[in-house]
């Protein structure tokens, strides 16, 4: 069935992009903790221009702009850029580091200075004090707001489509134009997307609630 | 400066388009946001739960998906309906649809501003005699505005770069012309990058405009 195989790769785009936006996230925020203007300047410019566009514009940049380049095509990195799936990834993970970064950098500020202090007083280094005390107790505050974003990254994926990812939106454009019943396709395509969300949310209710757990 | 090959005006058109059908969800959805926020504090548990499903399920779906299935649903419905062939308006259809998504999260913010304001304020207003109409527009909407403010500008900078969908539909808006310049002269990245830059300059200037507006809102405001 092409629905399902289609939800497959919709939810295998969505982890992916997840895990690698998470992590250029991280990155992006423990760069920002730096206090050189040269370090935030960037991330700052990163995220004003992820921010300010619209997503659908960062996919076709990235899939159609790249080939305007006759250098990237000749260079191994057109293995990356020629293939949709791919493409589609990386716009993701673009998106959602920028977002992501936004909500760390706030959790981060939100951690009471005393557990910072605490952390110099106890003759940890500052690497030691982000990494164990500090950027965990940051990812606890800011997990409610990052369903958020898991979703949101999950509606995301539906733009794929555009760039010729066969994922649940495109298949089911596929079948609604070969069987003119535009209306129940895209209502089950909808559902689809939906109980997904659903699910989401009730395993984030479930962390939230074992991670609240474990700091008491 | 870069040589835009003359499509400058074709992109300052489209980008008229994206604010119009920007400005017009905002508006047919700022509605539909005060029908949904008044009938989920609706005392009749059957029509709130309704207004609280409906939204729910238009907030999970992608926002591709609700464009496609008003667009092509649409018409595919009043195709049945009248038994001839009934082509929806793609502007239509473009607005309706945001309208709708914009709607169901306006629902949310607003209804959360209708509870924020304190009751006794309808209260007095009745002591001091207002009708409910008036209670309605003078007494109690300039302070659910206010409250609802910073949720509704999210909304809107958020609307404003869901409008691109709307070229996948056929809408000549900035998107579309900027895939129009592209594919005509290959300088793909050029364009959609200045497109892009389109889209910073009004999330900007809307930016701008809603910390100016939330400041005058708020001027009266003591905390």
């Amino acid at each position: 069935m092409g629905i399902i195989s289609g939800t497959m790769v919709t939810i295998e785009l969505m982890l992916m992009s997840l895990l690698v936006g998470l992590v250029m996230a991280i990155i992006m925020t423990l760069i920002y903790q730096s206090k050189s203007w040269y370090c935030k300047a960037p991330i700052n410019v990163f995220i004003f221009l992820v921010r300010g566009t619209p997503m659908l514009l960062q996919f076709f940049i990235i899939y159609y702009g790249s080939a305007q380049f006759a250098w990237l095509k000749a260079s191994p990195l057109w293995m990356i850029f020629k293939d949709p799936f791919c493409c589609a990834v990386i716009a993701l993970a673009i998106n959602t580091s920028a977002y992501t970064t936004v909500l760390f950098k706030g959790a981060i500020n939100s951690v009471p200075q005393g557990e910072k202090d605490a952390c110099k007083a106890l003759g940890l280094s500052p690497f030691q004090s982000m990494w164990h005390i500090i950027l965990p107790h940051a990812l606890r505050i800011a997990l409610p707001a990052y369903s958020n974003e898991v979703i949101m990254i999950l509606k995301g994926t539906s733009l794929a489509s555009t760039i010729t990812v066969l994922e649940l939106t495109g298949i089911s454009h596929q079948i609604a134009s070969q069987t003119y019943m535009f209306v129940e396709t895209f209502l089950i395509a909808g559902l689809i997307y939906f109980v997904i969300n659903m699910i989401i949310v009730g395993i984030f209710k479930k962390l939230e609630k074992k991670l609240a757990f474990a700091s008491v | 400066m870069i040589n835009l090959n003359g499509f400058t005006i074709q992109l300052l058109l489209g980008a008229k388009l994206t604010l119009l059908v920007a400005v017009g969800a905002l508006i047919l959805g700022l509605i539909f946001g005060l029908i949904g926020a008044a009938a989920t504090l609706c005392k009749n548990k059957f029509i709130s739960l309704a207004a609280f499903s409906v939204t729910s399920v238009i907030k999970g779906f992608p926002e591709l998906i609700v464009l496609f299935t008003v667009y092509f649903g649409g018409t595919a419905l009043l195709t049945m309906l009248f038994h001839h062939y009934v082509d929806i308006n793609a502007l239509i259809a473009g607005i309706f649809a945001l309208a709708l998504i914009f709607g169901s999260y306006a629902t949310e913010t607003l209804r959360g501003a209708f509870l924020a304001v304190s009751k006794g304020q309808a209260s007095a207003a009745q002591v001091l005699g207002l009708s409910k109409k008036q209670t309605f527009f003078h007494i109690l909407l300039p302070q659910v505005w206010r409250h609802a403010l910073p949720g509704l500008s999210n909304l809107w900078l958020v609307l404003l770069k869901d409008t691109a969908l709307v070229s996948l539909i056929g809408l000549a808006d900035l998107m579309n012309k900027a895939q129009l310049a592209a594919s005509e002269t290959s300088e793909l990245f050029t364009f959609y990058c200045t497109a892009g830059l389109f889209y910073l300059i009004m999330t900007t200037f809307s930016y701008v405009a809603i910390k100016f507006f939330s400041k005058k809102v708020n001027q009266y405001e003591k905390i």
